[in-house]
């Protein structure tokens, strides 16, 4: 049987490719943030409704559920053309490595089972349980979400550092998949993207609760809207800034011409500064700020470290680098944006125990939900587009792993109609939930009319 | 048994799963779309909305199990069939992907042109997706995806005689699974009327697949001999056997209205029809390509089974919850409406 070695697509198709794998899992990825953390504030809110008998919380809980429903079929499906698109664009990659990297993938499929049946039970069981029981079996929900990450994200960190491994002749002889799904890439960007998600879902549901109170609705229930998901993701901001720069210091060793794509660096050196900014022309990096000795510090603990500039490589191997250095740029900036948002409230509420007077808190906060699904995507490119042209890091290039087959284009465009489509649909159908008074009423959920509150 | 023959064992049993729950979630779509004008037709659609709704989204676990264990387990298999059938799984995907968005936001609208909107979407493209996936399943039935990638013709592999009575089957047992599983549901509901509706859809449903089926074989024989002889003569055959007796024995029980013994005969007239096909064509995966020679090294088939057996220790009492909990005696869905 011959090798599946493809024969060379158009640079067109490998284009479209690349871009229909940007666009769905840069769609997926939000939903699956949602997916993933919402569950988890949900039950808290539930959880602390039950305990304090307050019937905000109870109300928020029951929306968020709603909200999460939703969400979680929206990521579902989305998730599910992932797994199509791994073989209709990338059967080069998966022909050879789709067993190398099948064990990661065989367990978030058992994760997403336990995602979606305990779903299922927490969403339509709500009165055919009674409410202990019924919180408890939200857990699973929680449990299997961040599993479910942790798995997949195994997966992609293969794609940077594969290991476990031996190939003769383009054909595997011989894995190890534990050690394959067990990189030295897993744990910085496991850890990473759990905390992402549980960021991005505080901030944004947050954010709709700091919408409404500038919009004058500063009862209790907004209050307690906005400060449970708030505080959940603030409190991990900090956290998150010492697990980037922990995954910084593992890229600065391990995938050095991706580090030197984030930095727009191209001369090799010692005490090297740190770029602020600045625009790649002609291979060289103009217009920035730079800080004497920054990077040399900052990702090996030595000011007159030596890091690899992209001169090492030939062209052919470095990645698209204004692309990747503005997308950490801008990942770094709002992470320390939201770490200052959090603080303010943090500082004000020790003081004072309430929220900060100013209106510009809110309009800060307000804007933090849709900041961290910019920082999230900008990570994420960092991450794939750091990577190129590297479909698996220095051992086969995305373009050997296209679908050579003509006409991908056309399936590229079908795919932006349909998640154009998806996009306006979803945020009308949340924007809908968000404001019907009183919830709508589902033939599971008739005791919501019971709610006194809102 | 060897590792390779466990682990197709297993891709076979989460297809089966797949036709046989997620399966019926796209024909109670398909039952959507036929249910008539918005009044006429809200007891149906009520019935399947509340009967699907709490599992769809497990049952649809089930294929992207498939595609995983495909890929892992015999990669150069899974390559060769995106790759050549890339454009009736890029239609697929696009349909599950309208289907499951339109049923959650259906369910989450509230005003009657977008519930209509919604479920026009949901039923229509419960229709295609099956369809398309039947294509596929002709394709690959029929041997026209070779080895290696995008080696097949990009059009003639599915739009061929096998591929196209193969979508039509899907499309019909998916209907005539739904409407078996929503009679019992219906009546279980105190629905006598709407038990009534689905039992003579369901007859109609499974005298079609029965004339489809038979229509099928006389297509194999022209078109894809080798299965044909397998199937009707060889190893396949005592499959094809129980897959006809299950299904007169279907019609039967419906026509009495033995509501619950129908739900097992309809799965094992499903399930003969698969397996009969998974038997016929085994060894050979694709044409040349044996199992033996596409499978996966065996320490990737014993991590992935041991690991799914573990999976299945959690996964089993869970969908057993889940089932039982949502399939035990309750009051009819419109009643609370």
């Amino acid at each position: 049987m011959s090798g599946p070695v493809a024969a060379a697509a158009t640079e067109a198709d490998l284009l479209a490719a690349r871009t229909q794998m940007a666009l769905s899992l840069g769609w997926h990825i939000v939903l699956a943030c949602l997916g993933v953390a919402m569950p988890a504030l949900t039950l808290l809110a539930e959880w602390r409704g039950h305990r304090t008998g307050d019937d905000h919380y109870r109300l928020l809980a029951r929306r968020w559920a709603r909200a999460m429903g939703v969400l979680f079929a929206v990521g579902a499906v989305s998730g599910t053309i992932l797994s199509f698109e791994m073989g209709l664009l990338w059967p080069g990659l998966m022909g050879t490595y789709g067993e190398v990297i099948g064990l990661p993938f065989a367990l978030e499929g058992v994760a997403f089972f336990i995602e979606a049946i305990f779903l299922g039970i927490y969403l339509y069981a709500w009165d055919r349980l009674p409410p202990v029981p019924h919180m408890l079996s939200g857990v699973p929900i929680v449990i299997a979400g961040v599993a479910s990450v942790f798995f997949i994200v195994s997966a992609n960190a293969w794609m940077q550092q594969p290991t476990g491994f031996t190939a003769e002749g383009g054909r595997i002889v011989a894995v190890e998949p534990w050690r394959a799904m067990f990189n030295p890439a897993t744990p910085p960007q496991t850890v990473h993207m759990i905390l992402a998600a549980f960021m991005v879902a505080g901030f944004l549901v947050a954010s709709v609760y700091a919408v409404a109170m500038l919009r004058g609705r500063r009862d209790r229930y907004h209050q307690v809207g906005f400060l449970l998901p708030f505080t959940v993701a603030a409190v991990l901001t900090p956290v998150q800034i010492g697990v980037g720069d922990w995954a910084a210091h593992f890229v600065a060793s391990n995938q050095e011409v991706k580090l030197a794509a984030m930095e727009g660096l191209y001369p090799t050196g010692r005490g090297v500064p740190l770029h602020l900014g600045g625009v790649v022309i002609d291979g060289e990096l103009r217009y920035s700020l730079d800080i004497p000795y920054g990077l040399s510090l900052l990702a090996h603990w030595d000011p007159n470290a030596e890091v690899t500039g992209l001169n090492e490589v030939p062209e052919q191997d470095r990645p698209p680098v204004n692309i990747v250095h503005w997308a950490f740029q801008i990942m770094v900036a709002i992470g320390f944006a939201l770490l200052a948002l959090g603080i303010w409230l943090g500082v004000y509420w020790w003081r004072r125990r309430e929220l900060p007077r100013t209106r510009w808190f809110l309009r800060a906060s307000a804007c933090a939900g849709v900041a961290a699904v910019i920082a999230l995507e900008a990570g994420w490119v960092v991450t794939e587009v750091g990577r190129q042209p590297w479909i698996v890091y220095q051992v086969m290039r995305t373009s050997e792993a296209v679908n050579p087959a003509p006409g991908l284009v056309w399936g590229f465009v079908l795919l932006c109609v349909v998640y154009l489509v998806l996009t306006v649909a979803t945020v009308y159908v949340m924007r809908r939930l968000a404001r019907a008074t009183p919830v709508p009423i589902a033939p599971q959920e008739r005791d919501v009319t019971e709610y006194k509150v809102v | 048994m060897p590792l390779q023959e466990i682990l197709l064992a297993v891709l076979w049993v989460g297809l089966t799963a797949y036709v046989l729950f997620g399966g019926a979630d796209f024909g109670g779509g398909v039952w959507d779309l036929l249910a008539g004008g918005a009044e006429r037709g809200r007891p149906q659609r009520s019935l399947v909305e509340h009967s699907i709704g709490p599992v769809w989204e497990t049952n649809h676990v089930w294929l992207i199990f498939v595609l995983v264990i495909t890929w892992t387990g015999v990669p150069s298999v899974f390559a060769a069939i995106a790759s050549t059938l890339y454009i009736p799984l890029t239609l697929v995907a696009m349909g599950i992907i309208a289907r499951g968005a339109a049923f959650a936001f259906r369910k989450a609208s509230t005003e009657p042109w977008q519930q209509r909107l919604f479920g026009a979407t949901f039923a229509f493209s419960s229709l295609v997706t099956p369809f398309f996936l039947g294509t596929v399943a002709g394709a690959i039935a029929s041997g026209r995806v070779p080895p290696g990638i995008a080696k097949g013709d990009l059009v003639t592999s599915w739009v061929n005689p096998t591929s196209l009575i193969s979508g039509a089957l899907a499309v019909g047992t998916a209907a005539y699974l739904a409407a078996v599983y929503l009679t019992r549901d219906a009546e279980r509901g105190g629905r006598t009327e709407l038990a009534e509706q689905f039992r003579r859809r369901g007859l109609i449903g499974g005298a079609v697949v029965g004339v489809l089926s038979a229509g099928g074989l006389v297509v194999l024989h022209a078109d894809a001999p080798r299965l044909f002889t397998e199937l009707t003569t060889g190893r396949g055959l005592p499959l094809l056997v129980l897959s006809v007796v299950a299904g007169v024995a279907s019609l039967a029980l419906l026509w009495w209205r033995v509501y619950l013994a129908v739900r097992v005969t309809a799965a094992l007239a499903v399930v003969g029809l698969l397996w009969g096909w998974g038997l016929a064509q085994y060894p050979e995966l694709l044409p040349g390509v044996s199992l033996r020679q596409a499978a996966a090294t065996d320490t990737v088939l014993a991590s992935v089974l041991g690991a799914l057996a573990l999976g299945a220790l959690l996964l089993l009492p869970s969908l057993w919850w889940l089932y039982s909990t949502f399939q035990r005696g309750e009051e009819s869905p419109a009643a609370s409406e």
